[in-house]
């Protein structure tokens, strides 16, 4: 090329590189991350599942006898809605590269597809601990008002509820992203993800020959244990593992399969 | 430089691109030309490693596409303006693609600003944003990391003819300085005025390519008379070969054997020409003309 003096505006010129290497990891988290809110749906999704938390704080601080104004029971209570918020998280996560057709910039960019599914995996699992974080700061906040409002304001805590509560939204949040991955369609992967699991739940309470394998394959059944008061046994863990399997594991696994393979258009 | 080798993409027993091989270098445009349904998009999507073929292979700067550790810093894609996230704003989509190719920030009000889209469009949501508008973006989008090789498909679709001129002296400058452009249309006139080489496409099959000016000098004559019954009597005589286009009779022969058929059978002509005016047209209606059928009924 020759060396030219002031070049037009507007020029555009190809350019050699030197070593360009791939985004990391790291790096394709951080945008995964980033586009989980840079987004109305995205942020408000996130707003929400704060807001439910004070909610759920506030509620107790109004109603709860004032025994019960403990840290324990703002933390705990706190996490149930929340852990129905997150998988929703998940699913738009995944899907809205297809409803929105982001698909096609992304996967031109970073071709390897499974690594940008590992970010989005990461990016959501994040979010799932730092809305254990949200919950414990909340529920902090309630157990300083309830002290200062005459409720009894305990502290104590078994911190391995922490992570009882991490694996639970973490576990909710991946299941959303499996179903996602797996139908990569917004409505259906959200109708799938709320309606199987009920839907089984309720067929193994009405259908005895099922409620043996409903103890097993029933998340909301075998996730109770880990924040009963009782420290949790072998054979519980054993439960949420089996049912992580069927209801986590196994569509993550298809679904991988699946968007790898699909055809971006 | 991109290499397309027997590239080949069924749907059922249906092939949506059959065998297509074709080359583009540096330092030039090659216009990707054909009916809609012809297969172009499909080709760029299988050339990107959206599409998986079904046979042959494509590299772009000698590495399947797969295979760029960081494509955007090679390949400037743009094969469809309106992907694009309706509520994300124009810089944040540019943004998030510049983070992940490792760009510094600068590089998305660089590239905005030399699409034309200033400051207030930039903040607007992609939503709200016009076809010319998604195509400007697209561009930016494209041109984001630098790259050495574009592949734009139909990206002056919604431009107004101001915004097709803007583009076609940015892709021309884009080669002369050594880039290689692929750019599908079905607008002829666009890639006319921009390519160097052409590669048209109908059915799926290459039917013809090269140079754009050889391909040109073959666009046969254009033949004319008031008699145009008789006329075509006299070709078919003559074993001429003619087609209807809308300035007369298109024939694949030179000027000097339609004239000497005409007169052999004492047709009075009202004009006789090459077929240059229009010549990629003509070229293009005849070579597509049984598969644009084709489609239109499918």
């Amino acid at each position: 090329m020759t060396t030219t003096t002031a070049p037009a505006a507007g020029a555009v010129a190809p350019r050699q590189h030197t070593a360009v290497r791939r985004p990391s990891l790291l790096r394709l988290t951080a945008v995964e991350v980033r586009k989980l809110v840079d987004t109305r749906a995205g942020r408000w999704l996130m707003i929400t599942i704060g807001l439910v938390t004070a909610a759920i704080v506030t509620l107790q601080l109004i109603y709860a006898g004032d025994a019960d104004q403990t840290f324990l029971n703002f933390f705990v209570p706190s996490l149930l809605p929340v852990s129905v918020l997150l998988p929703v998280l998940g699913i738009l996560s995944i899907t809205s590269e297809w409803s929105q057709r982001t698909a096609l910039t992304t996967y031109a960019l970073v071709p390897r597809r499974e690594r940008v599914v590992a970010a989005k995996l990461i990016a959501v699992s994040l979010t799932a601990l730092a809305s254990v974080l949200a919950s414990l700061a909340v529920a902090a906040v309630g157990t300083l008002v309830a002290s200062a409002t005459g409720g009894a304001g305990t502290w104590q805590f078994d911190w391995s509820l922490v992570l009882n509560a991490g694996i639970l939204q973490v576990t909710s949040v991946l299941m959303g992203a499996a179903f996602g991955l797996l139908l990569l369609n917004p409505p259906l992967a959200i109708v799938g993800y709320l309606l199987l699991p009920t839907l089984w739940g309720v067929l193994g309470e009405m259908v005895k020959p099922l409620r043996g394998p409903s103890e097993w394959l029933d998340t909301s059944k075998t996730m109770e244990p880990l924040f009963s008061s009782d420290a949790v046994t072998g054979e519980q863990w054993g439960r949420v593992a089996v049912s992580l399997l069927v209801w986590m594991v196994l569509p993550l696994a298809a679904g991988l399969f699946r968007t790898l393979r699909r055809e971006v258009s | 430089m991109i290499t397309v080798e027997n590239l080949t993409k069924r749907y059922g027993p249906h092939p949506a691109v059959d065998d297509v091989s074709f080359q583009c270098q540096p330092g030039t445009v090659t216009g990707f030309l054909g009916p809609n349904g012809a297969g172009k998009s499909t080709t760029m999507r299988m050339i990107c490693g959206l599409t998986a073929p079904t046979a042959g292979r494509a590299t772009v700067s000698g590495h399947p596409y797969r295979e760029l550790p960081n494509p955007g810093r090679e390949v400037g894609v743009l094969l469809d303006a309106s992907a694009q996230h309706a509520g994300r704003t124009g810089r944040e989509a540019l943004t998030l693609s510049a983070y992940t190719m490792g760009l510094d920030r600068r590089e998305v009000a660089a590239k905005l600003d030399l699409v034309g889209l200033n400051a207030v469009a930039a903040k607007r949501r992609v939503r709200a944003y016009s076809l010319g508008m998604r195509q400007r973006l697209g561009l930016a989008h494209a041109l984001l990391g630098d790259p050495r090789v574009l592949i734009l498909d139909e990206p002056a679709n919604g431009l107004d003819p101001e915004g097709i001129f803007w583009m076609r002296g940015l892709l021309r400058d884009f080669a002369d300085r050594g880039g290689t452009v692929l750019l599908s249309s079905h607008l002829l006139r666009e890639v006319e005025a921009v390519a160097d080489r052409l590669v048209v496409i109908g059915g799926g099959r290459i039917v013809a390519q090269g140079d754009k000016n050889e391909l040109l000098a073959g666009g046969g004559t254009v033949v004319r008379a008031r008699d145009s019954a008789a006329l075509r009597r006299a070709l078919e005589v003559a074993n001429l070969s003619a087609a209807d286009s809308s300035e007369g009779l298109l024939v694949q022969a030179d000027a000097e054997a339609v004239g000497q058929a005409a007169a052999d059978a004492g047709v009075a002509l009202a004009e006789l020409r090459p077929a240059s005016g229009g010549g990629l047209e003509q070229l293009f209606l005849t070579l597509t003309a049984g598969e644009s059928t084709k489609e239109a009924v499918r």
